[in-house]
């Protein structure tokens, strides 16, 4: 794999595999097939592949009942509208009866840049996190996400994955283990817990080279898996470090710092900072310039963790 | 269709009618109105249609019925206990804590169900989901739903609609149970839905307007929509919301309302049979 892979482009990749490997898989699109990539899908084998038009409530209401009739359905669109304009077929059409749909939602966060606010879905971790049986993933990088496709797969269930635009630093090696309900430790340090998903994983590497360089060790762990969290890794980071820094692209507000934060606060509460979009809507811009803006950089992790760290008792 | 079969479904849909107004009575809480316009319908499909098998629900050869418009529930389960996929005794804890029949069909709970509705809209769209997975694996299975006219207010509906004859979805049948009554009032004043054959028409499917009482014209137009290829096929059943009980009918009052144990008892007194005793 390249340098920067946006993990879409991964994500159409491992949809030719998985489609080599299980006939019963099937892709729906909403007219975004070239950009959610499941265009090569399409191409491979055009008789699995369904475009459902503008109409994503129908997307998902089809992909529920292609899963009913023993298929398994890869659905994408944008994340916003995945997750805003069908939230209720993924919630009764899908969760509810348990169907194996997996929901594959790109163009997540502000990484969407310059198409701005509108369709900058900030919110969409917390929402599909609500919902009962539904597993929650968000690769870091493209290594990471052709294993969370695999892992949809092998899974029985519905799965919402999450994907962003823009190509990301690839961090991870063709031999990482991902298993799917579990935490990555990627770093160890004792002095805070650095849990990171999404592109922010990347950026909480470096923050820990940075705080590193100050005397403060940081342990990183990738929390790829937000629904079920893995509790116990997030509270074993907790009690070992004493304070603990969240970053996401995504709105502090229910994403993996609200569930950071219920997990800890029922189990070890220490000092904690949540990084991410402060309950406001993004607008356009480049998506190094969004990051930048709304505080989403290395330098705001390694910030908060000083803060956090002054916090100990 | 022979004067034996119209005799065996007039009895069978009584049958269920009787049901649903003992179940709901029970339970204190459901949908009449809608239950009992849809029970000929229904009859006609479990009785006469349907390829199933009540010991292996699961069978991947059955034909599929979706009811999209989930709070008929009571006419579904009413038709599944007469068909034996569960106990008859079963029907009398609807809406219970205890039982595994919920207010809205839950394909995960009780046998014989074949999709989770209720939330109005949703059905049709999983209807095809099931019609395309038939076409993808050549089995000649049929898929059918049934929608409200009220429900045709939802978008989704039309989402659905066009993606069906977008993709040829001729092994997809869906009967309307044209009503004209939702909880507001008729549906004329809720939400102007005519002319309902031109929009089905507009939007390429094969329509077959019946009187959705007369278990000849239902037959009838189900084995015109087997034959009818290239397209889903929309019934267009006209139908009386509250049909078989005297003061239910094309009563708005009755769409979500229970029968107290009285008018329970007039209800089955009207429908014929055994009284109930409690």
């Amino acid at each position: 794999m390249g340098k920067n892979v946006a993990t879409r482009d991964a994500y159409g990749e491992a949809l030719l595999e998985v489609g080599a490997a299980y006939p019963e898989v099937v892709v729906l699109d909403a007219d975004l097939s070239k950009s959610t990539k499941t265009a090569k899908f399409a191409e491979r084998y055009p008789e699995r592949f369904f475009n459902m038009g503008i109409a994503e409530q129908n997307l998902m209401g089809t992909a529920a009942g292609l899963a009913a009739a023993g298929k398994i359905p890869f659905a994408s669109t944008f994340a916003i509208f995945a997750t805003g304009r069908a939230f209720e077929q993924i919630r009764n059409s899908i969760a509810y009866p348990h169907l194996n749909v997996k929901i594959a939602a790109t163009h997540a966060g502000l990484t969407v840049g310059e198409d701005g606010g509108s369709h900058q879905a900030t919110e969409d971790i917390a929402i599909m996190r609500a919902i009962p049986n539904l597993t929650v993933l968000v690769p870091a990088d493209g290594v990471e996400t052709k294993k969370a496709v695999w892992a949809a797969v092998r899974h029985q269930g519905p799965v919402y994955l999450r994907l962003g635009r823009p190509a990301v630093p690839v961090i991870f090696g063709e031999d990482y283990d991902f298993a799917l309900g579990r935490a990555a430790v990627l770093r160890e340090g004792d002095k805070v817990a650095l849990l990171a998903t999404g592109i922010m994983v990347s950026e909480a590497l470096k923050a820990a080279d940075l705080l590193a360089g100050e005397g403060i060790e940081a342990s990183v762990i990738n929390v790829s898996t937000i629904k079920p969290l893995d509790v116990e890794t997030v509270v074993t980071f907790a009690r070992r470090c004493g304070a603990v820094v969240t970053a996401e692209e995504h709105n502090i507000l229910g994403g993996l710092g609200g569930a950071v934060a219920e997990a800890l606060a029922e189990n070890c509460p220490v000092p904690m900072v949540r990084v991410g979009v402060r309950d406001v809507f993004g607008r356009s811009g480049t998506p190094e310039e969004l990051l930048q803006a709304y505080g989403l950089t290395a330098d705001s992790i390694a910030g908060a963790a000083r803060a956090v760290v002054r916090r100990k008792g | 269709m022979d004067e034996e079969t119209r005799k065996y479904l007039e009895e069978k849909a009584r049958t269920l009618r009787r049901h649903i107004i003992r179940m709901l009575a029970e339970a204190g809480s459901g949908h009449p109105g809608g239950s009992l316009s849809a029970a000929d319908i229904v009859t006609a499909l479990y009785f006469r249609v349907l390829r199933l098998d009540p010991r292996n629900p699961a069978w991947p050869e059955r034909d599929r019925f979706v009811l999209s418009k989930g709070h008929a529930a009571p006419a579904l389960y009413a038709a599944l206990a007469e068909r034996g996929f569960f106990p008859v005794e079963d029907l009398w804890g609807l809406r219970k804590l205890s039982s595994h029949l919920q207010g809205h069909p839950d394909m995960r709970k009780t046998p014989g169900v074949e999709a989770s509705t209720g939330s109005l809209g949703q059905g049709l769209a999983m209807a095809n989901g099931m019609a395309l997975a038939g076409k993808l694996d050549r089995k000649d299975y049929r898929v059918y739903a049934l929608i409200g006219d009220g429900e045709m207010e939802e978008g989704e509906i039309w989402e659905a609609a066009m993606a069906a004859s977008h993709y040829r979805l001729d092994n997809l049948t869906v009967f309307l149970d044209y009503n004209g009554l939702q909880i507001d009032g008729p549906t004329s004043q809720v939400m102007s839905t005519e002319p309902v054959e031109e929009k089905w028409r507009s939007f390429r499917w094969n329509v077959i307007p019946i009187d959705g009482h007369d278990f000849g014209q239902i037959l009838t137009a189900i084995e015109q929509a087997r034959e009818h290829l290239g397209q889903p096929t929309m019934i267009v059943a006209r139908t009386i919301k509250g049909k078989g009980v005297s003061f239910m009918e094309n009563a708005v009052g009755w769409h979500g309302n229970a029968p107290t144990r009285e008018q329970a008892q007039k209800a089955l007194a009207e429908l014929g049979g055994e009284p109930v005793s409690e």
